[in-house]
């Protein structure tokens, strides 16, 4: 009886199994069916050998996403730690802080700092008030990893805030009975224990980085092509279909790759804290 | 140290800040300039009023938003519930793995591929325009099922398994059972898969960007394609209503909430 009803329950799930089989695996096998075909749909390995070509926006879209996602670590890590400090009713306050500019517009939210980057803009023309001369900030590449790290930030702060909120403080009382001084503390004990929080905010920020298009965009005036932007004007400007698709699929593996990578290192990690 | 926190706390949220403020500020900006005051005005709050394609595109975000919201809650709901029987092994793992799709991949590669299968699609049957309304649909329900499915099935494991089988043996019909017992106690879960749903689709640009045609724009689309020429302080007005309207929400469901926390301590 009790074994009929489950296979009743279980068939309450058919309806989203359909549902993923048609709009989450059709659409990836038609990404890879794109890739090795050409326009009128014969196969080919064209799309596949004309990548090399892009090697550099590859490059440059890593190295992009990884400074970001570094940056974005170096600066969430403290202030996670900080906030998970306070009083109750602060952290929830703060958090709130935290989300809040990501309900807001990103586009607008990166529009915005082109009028602060500006060479006539919002930071140099207060710059110039106190006789420093102008910086030139957009269109360089400092221009869009600021972009990236200020859009992901949030991203990188919340898991690592809500890991140290959790964290078990009688650890971290035992590691200063131990006599370890306030580093020792942090870097034997609070940072191996929040490296969950750390991986995950990790792939957070990596993953929109390495593919954004609009960022860069807007504060690199074109100049710094990553591979987002490649993707996108296949698609949208030149509507050679084939060829994005293909750049979207090493893209994909790319970012597979690199989170069987950070699974495997997190879990390393956790076998280290036992 | 504690200064020293206080500063560092204070330069990170000026700097998640900052761009927001500009907004504010040049959204009463008495010139079409962005970078430039030259005095008060709310005549960017009047035109953006008088604007019909962007209010269009709004309201577009919004019954978009509702509908992808509500179908993704009842799919997924009945998925997790089906997925929380099924026995730790190969089904159960693909099941999962393939949910965790579209929250891993990037969300380009998620919108193009969905657009290559809309537009294949599109081809066999001849239709010029499939892009649109039903294509951003299935899309927003696409990405929005995993956070669903993922906030019902760790609320379904604290259940206590026993309680719906009680409620069989005192006369309840599974059905039945299931909304009288089980449902009540996922509840929590759903609601906060369905207002990150919400949220999700009233924010996305990229997935819709590959999925939309010109018959049916959200707002985000509206917004890139203005940011492709000068922006105008009008959008600036916009996402000010935006910012201060879900500001007054937060602090609403903050307020709500601590009472709520209140409430349960004294009892």
């Amino acid at each position: 009886m009790s074994n009929r009803n489950s296979l009743k329950t279980k068939l309450v799930a058919s309806p989203y199994i359909v549902w993923s089989v048609l709009f989450i695996i059709a659409p990836l096998i038609f990404v890879v069916y794109y890739s090795f075909t050409d326009a009128s749909g014969a196969f080919t390995f064209e799309n596949i050998s004309a990548l090399s070509k892009y090697t550099p926006t590859f490059l440059r879209s890593i190295w992009f996403g990884i400074v970001a996602t570094l940056i974005c670590l170096v600066i969430a890590f403290p202030l996670a730690y900080f906030i998970s400090q306070t009083s109750e009713k602060v952290q929830r306050t703060m958090v709130m802080l935290v989300m809040l500019p990501m309900w807001m517009s990103f586009l607008i939210r990166t529009y915005s700092w082109m009028a602060l980057l500006q060479d006539t803009g919002i930071i140099n023309s207060l710059l110039g008030k106190i006789g420093i001369n102008p910086i030139h900030m957009i269109n360089t590449e400092g221009a869009v990893i600021l972009g990236m790290v200020y859009n992901f930030l949030p991203y990188m702060i919340l898991p690592i805030y809500t890991v140290m909120a959790k964290l078990d403080y009688s650890m971290v009382e035992a590691c200063q009975d131990l006599g370890g001084n306030r580093l020792t503390v942090i870097r034997r004990c609070i940072l191996p224990m929040s490296m969950p929080g750390i991986v995950s905010g990790i792939t957070m920020v990596f993953v929109p980085s390495v593919s954004t298009f609009y960022i860069s965009q807007k504060l690199g005036g074109g100049s710094f092509d990553l591979i987002g932007d490649v993707i996108e004007r296949q698609f949208q400007q030149s509507y050679n279909y084939n060829l994005g698709a293909s750049l979207s699929l090493v893209l994909m593996v790319l970012i597979l790759i690199s989170m069987a990578v950070m699974n495997r290192f997190s879990g390393d990690e956790e076998g280290m804290v036992i | 140290m504690k200064v020293v926190s206080k500063i560092y706390t204070g330069l990170v949220f000026l700097f998640l800040y900052a761009p927001i403020i500009v907004m504010i500020i040049f959204s009463f900006n008495a010139s079409s300039s962005t970078s430039v005051l030259s005095g008060f005005s709310l005549q960017w709050y009047k035109s953006l009023l008088e604007d019909e394609a962007t209010l269009r595109a709004l309201s577009n975000t919004i019954i978009l938003a509702v509908c992808s919201s509500v179908i993704a809650t009842v799919l997924g709901t009945a998925a997790a519930v089906g997925i929380d029987k099924f026995k730790k092994g190969a089904a159960r793992s693909s099941v999962m793995a393939v949910t965790n799709i579209p929250m891993m991949n990037p969300e380009i590669v998620t919108g193009i591929s969905m657009m290559l299968l809309f537009v294949f699609v599109g081809k066999i049957v001849n239709a010029d325009a499939v892009l649109g309304f039903g294509t951003l649909l299935i899309a927003h329900v696409t990405f929005s099922l995993p956070y669903i499915i993922l906030n019902i099935l760790p609320k379904l494991r604290q259940t206590d398994r026993n309680l719906a089988e009680a409620a069989q043996d005192l006369g309840c019909k599974p059905v039945s059972a299931f909304f009288k017992v089980v449902l009540p106690s996922i509840m929590p879960g759903i609601v906060t898969g369905m207002i990150t749903a919400f949220t999700l689709s009233l924010d996305d640009f990229i997935i819709s960007y590959f999925t939309s045609g010109p018959g049916f724009q959200t707002l985000p689309i509206v917004i890139f394609s203005m940011t492709k020429k000068r922006v105008k302080p009008d959008m600036y007005a916009l996402s000010a209503l935006i910012f201060v309207s879900i500001l007054l929400l937060l602090i609403l469901y903050n307020v709500a909430q601590a009472k709520s926390d209140e409430k349960s301590k004294k009892k």
